[in-house]
Parts: C-alpha cells; sequence; structure tokens
C-alpha cells in the first residue's frame, strides 16, 4: 500500500539532495539576477533620487541598507528555525543543511543593521550606541546567531548537530517575541517600525519604493547566497554518492 | 506517573545533599560576585542603592548559569539518561523532575540568601521583599531554560562556555521583568505588572520547556 501523502509532491522530491541540487541550479541563475538588478536600481534609485528627509537631511538614505538587513536577519532566522523543524519532523537531510547555511547569512545581516544603525545613530541621536529598544533586540538576535552556530561548530556528528540547533532555533524563535516585547517595555528610542503590513508607510511614495525594491533585492540575495552554501554542502555531504562522482568526472 | 516524577525528584536531591561542595558553590560565587561590586565601583550607600537591584539579579543569572553544566552530566556519564530515557514513563516526566531538583538545589538556596546580600548593598528595604518574590517566581524560568541547553550540550566535551552562549540571550526577558520588579519597588511603584509577566514566563517555560529538554536529552544520548 503507497504511503499517504500529507505534503504536495515536490516537498518530497526537495528531499532528496540530487534533485534539489539540480532544481538550484536553474534557479540560481534566476536568484541572482534578480538580486543584481532589483539591488543595482534600489541602491541608485536610493542613494541619488530619493527626496532627502526634511529632518534628518540625506543621512537618512542609509535607510535603504538598514532597514532591508533588518528586516531580513529575522526572516532569515524564522527560515532557519522552520527549516530545522521540517528537519526534525521529516528527517530531510536537506532541510538540515538549509538552516546550516541561512545561520551566518543571517548572522551577517544582523551585523549589518547593527552597524549601520550605528553609524544612523551618530548623526541623529549623538553617539554610535544608544540602548535603545530595538537596536538592543538586533544585539539579541545577533547573540542567538552566534550560539547556533557555536553549537552547530561544537558538534561532530552532523546529524546530531542538525537536531540540537535545530531545537534551539525553535526555542529562539518562541524566545524572540517575548524579547521584542521585554525590550520595548524596557526601554525605547527609536523611530516606530518603518514597515507593516496593515498600515500604510508614513513615508512619502518616492521614499519607501526605493526600499520595497532594496527589499526584495535582499531577499533575492539572501535566496542566492542560501543556495550557494546549500550547493556546496550538498557536495561536501554526498561527496561518495553516484550522481556527485558521475558529476565530477564528467566535467 | 507522579511515582517516577517523584523517585526521581527524591534521587536528585539526595544525590545533591551528598555532595554538599556543588551545593554550596554557586551560592558562594554569588555572594562572591556580589561582593566584587562595591570594591570595583562604588562603596557609596546611594549609589550601591541603585545598582542593586541589577546586580543583584545578574549575579543570581550567572551564578544559575554555573551550575547548568553539572545537571545531566554525572547522569550522562555513568548511563542513568540512557536508562531513564529507556523507561517507559514519560520522558516530559523525567525533565520536570530534574528541573525541578536542580531549582530546588540552586534557585531555591540563592532566593534565601539573596535578602543578606541585599542588606550588604543597601538596597531600600521595602524592596527585599520583592527581590524574594521575584527570584522566587524568576529562578525556576532560568532552570527550565538553561536545562535545555544543558540537555543539548551534555554529550559534549566543551559544555561549559558553550551553554553560557546558549543562554545568556534567552535569559534577557527574565533579567529585565525581574531587575525592573526590583527597581520600582525600591521607588516605591506598584510591581505586580512586573511579577504577573515573570509568572506568565515561568508558565510558558513550565509547558514547553520540557518538550524541548526531552528531545535534546534524546538527541544527546543518541550519540
Amino acid at each position: 500500500m503507497a504511503k499517504k501523502q500529507i505534503m504536495p509532491l515536490w516537498f518530497y522530491q526537495l528531499a532528496s539532495p540530487k534533485y534539489c541540487y539540480q532544481i538550484t541550479s536553474k534557479l540560481l541563475p534566476l536568484f541572482a539576477g534578480a538580486a543584481l538588478v532589483l539591488l543595482s536600481v534600489g541602491i541608485v534609485w536610493g542613494l541619488l533620487f530619493a527626496p532627502q528627509d526634511y529632518q534628518q537631511g540625506n543621512s537618512f538614505r542609509i535607510i535603504y541598507i538598514h532597514v532591508p538587513s533588518a528586516i531580513l536577519a529575522q526572516s532569515i532566522y524564522i527560515t532557519m528555525a522552520l527549516s530545522g523543524a521540517i528537519g526534525i519532523i521529516w528527517k530531510m537531510k536537506v532541510a538540515d543543511m538549509v538552516a546550516y547555511a541561512c545561520a551566518p547569512i543571517g548572522a551577517s545581516m544582523a551585523f549589518i543593521a547593527l552597524m549601520t544603525g550605528a553609524i544612523w545613530g551618530k548623526p541623529t541621536w549623538g553617539s554610535w550606541w544608544v540602548w535603545d529598544a530595538r537596536l538592543t533586540s538586533m544585539l539579541i538576535l545577533l547573540f542567538l546567531y552566534f550560539g547556533v552556530m557555536a553549537l552547530y561548530s561544537a558538534m561532530e556528528n552532523n546529524a546530531n548537530a542538525a537536531r540540537a540547533t535545530a531545537i534551539l532555533s525553535l526555542v529562539g524563535l518562541v524566545n524572540i517575541p517575548i524579547i521584542k516585547y521585554s525590550v520595548d517595555w524596557w526601554n525605547t528610542l527609536h523611530q516606530p517600525a518603518t514597515f507593516t503590513l496593515t498600515k500604510k508607510p508614513a513615508m512619502p511614495v518616492e521614499m519607501w519604493l526605493p526600499l520595497l525594491v532594496m527589499l526584495i533585492g535582499f531577499y533575492c540575495f539572501f535566496a542566492t547566497a542560501m543556495m550557494l552554501r546549500l550547493r556546496n554542502e550538498i557536495l561536501r555531504r554526498e561527496k561518495r554518492a553516484g550522481w556527485v562522482k558521475k558529476m565530477i568526472t564528467k566535467t | 506517573m507522579l511515582n517516577a516524577f517523584w523517585a526521581e525528584l527524591k534521587r536528585d536531591l539526595l544525590l545533591a545533599f551528598r555532595n554538599r561542595g556543588d551545593l554550596l558553590n554557586p551560592l558562594l560565587f554569588f555572594v562572591m560576585v556580589a561582593a566584587l561590586f562595591p570594591l570595583g565601583v562604588s562603596p557609596a550607600a546611594d549609589f550601591l542603592a541603585k545598582l542593586a537591584p541589577g546586580v543583584l539579579w545578574v549575579c543570581a543569572l550567572l551564578s544559575a548559569l554555573l551550575s547548568l553544566d553539572s545537571l545531566f552530566k554525572s547522569d550522562y556519564e555513568d548511563g542513568t539518561l540512557e536508562q531513564l530515557l529507556l523507561s517507559s514513563e514519560s520522558s516530559y516526566t523525567l525533565a520536570m523532575a530534574k528541573t525541578i531538583a536542580h531549582w530546588l538545589t540552586t534557585g531555591l538556596p540563592l532566593a534565601i540568601l539573596a535578602p543578606l546580600l541585599a542588606v550588604m548593598l543597601f538596597l531600600p528595604t521595602q524592596a527585599i521583599g520583592v527581590l524574594v518574590l521575584s527570584l522566587l517566581i524568576g529562578t525556576p524560568t532560568l532552570s527550565l531554560i538553561g536545562a535545555i541547553a544543558s540537555a543539548l550540550t551534555v554529550g559534549l566535551k566543551k559544555g561549559g562556555v558553550l551553554i553560557s552562549l546558549i543562554v545568556i540571550p534567552l535569559y534577557i526577558p527574565v533579567l529585565i521583568f525581574g531587575a525592573s520588579a526590583v527597581q520600582n519597588a525600591t521607588l516605591g511603584l506598584p510591581v505586580s505588572a512586573h511579577l504577573a509577566i515573570l509568572g506568565a514566563m515561568l508558565i510558558l517555560s513550565v509547558v514547553l520547556a520540557p518538550f524541548a529538554i526531552a528531545a535534546s536529552l534524546r538527541m544527546s544520548v543518541s550519540n
């Protein structure tokens, strides 16, 4: 009797490292191209053509790096935790590898958000670092990434490392809203969130449209970087598999 | 299920009392670190009084951290943990019993000892009750979250620093609300909201953490 499928077929197909490698080789140029176009359009538009802020002048333009990287840092954490969960539930090696591929990218996004936040803070608040709520929660998010990466590197066995980091990132995922709200309560100085799904942005269209372009560009960049790391990891772990050997000897 | 819970709790408490040194060390650490602040910062009473809520909570957090490394270690090394996980009792019960035993031997003595340090750091008297109460509600959460990290790293040779790296970010909400409850009490402001949130975090971690602890223990044992 055939096993009942709960998830659509492509979900199970992706679990095969070989299939995943082949499909990402088709997707990779698409996302890389989109990232290149969107990021170059967004950065030129944002830095040169978007209007100045009436209070902050030109210094606000760092928003075009700061906000996308901050949003990405959070999205990547969620991606990492969810693919870790998929890895635990369905015992999929590919999902484990995705989680592994996500962590350093997310950590660097959190780091970029903190750096640009500090640079932006200097002209606006008058100091490089302020213990403001959202900067602090981004710092804690960076710490969470460091914890996950440290745990991964401490484990020798791949399967155990994947399970351990998946559990840890799920615990972190439950904690992120708690951390966010407790830090908000603790201290707040930051301007309110730039993008919310439900409300109209407070900025004029000419200002947030390039930001949206940058944001989508950042997502495409993340997809590209993640797939590159994923493909490396697939090759590294499947180096004894027949299809990898065949592919290497052919080229 | 309840029988297994009590048996495990009793066994762990008995083991802890037979090794009194391990029981005392985190408390001594708590006292010593708290004593560093007047020496390192300033012995002035009004200054210390302002610092005391935060310092006491940070010291409590650090000493809770210190005791995590040994939480599952000896049971893991002599194979008891594997036997416990193989038994028909639910691993949720096991995780809960071990964590409660850990709290009774670290968090509870810490809360009892805290007033002494509070007096030494010139914490205003009206805040001492709140300090003890906030530690009583907050430290079980620390034990529960810490047990997850301890279970994740129990199979590793170099667990010590790694546990701190994993756990400190997760401890931050407890620290914020614990310390600010005491802070509010020193100023004569209401503290019930802070204590209520500490309680909510405790309930959430009682419900969820044992699952994560049990899953982590199974991962470590399968090594």
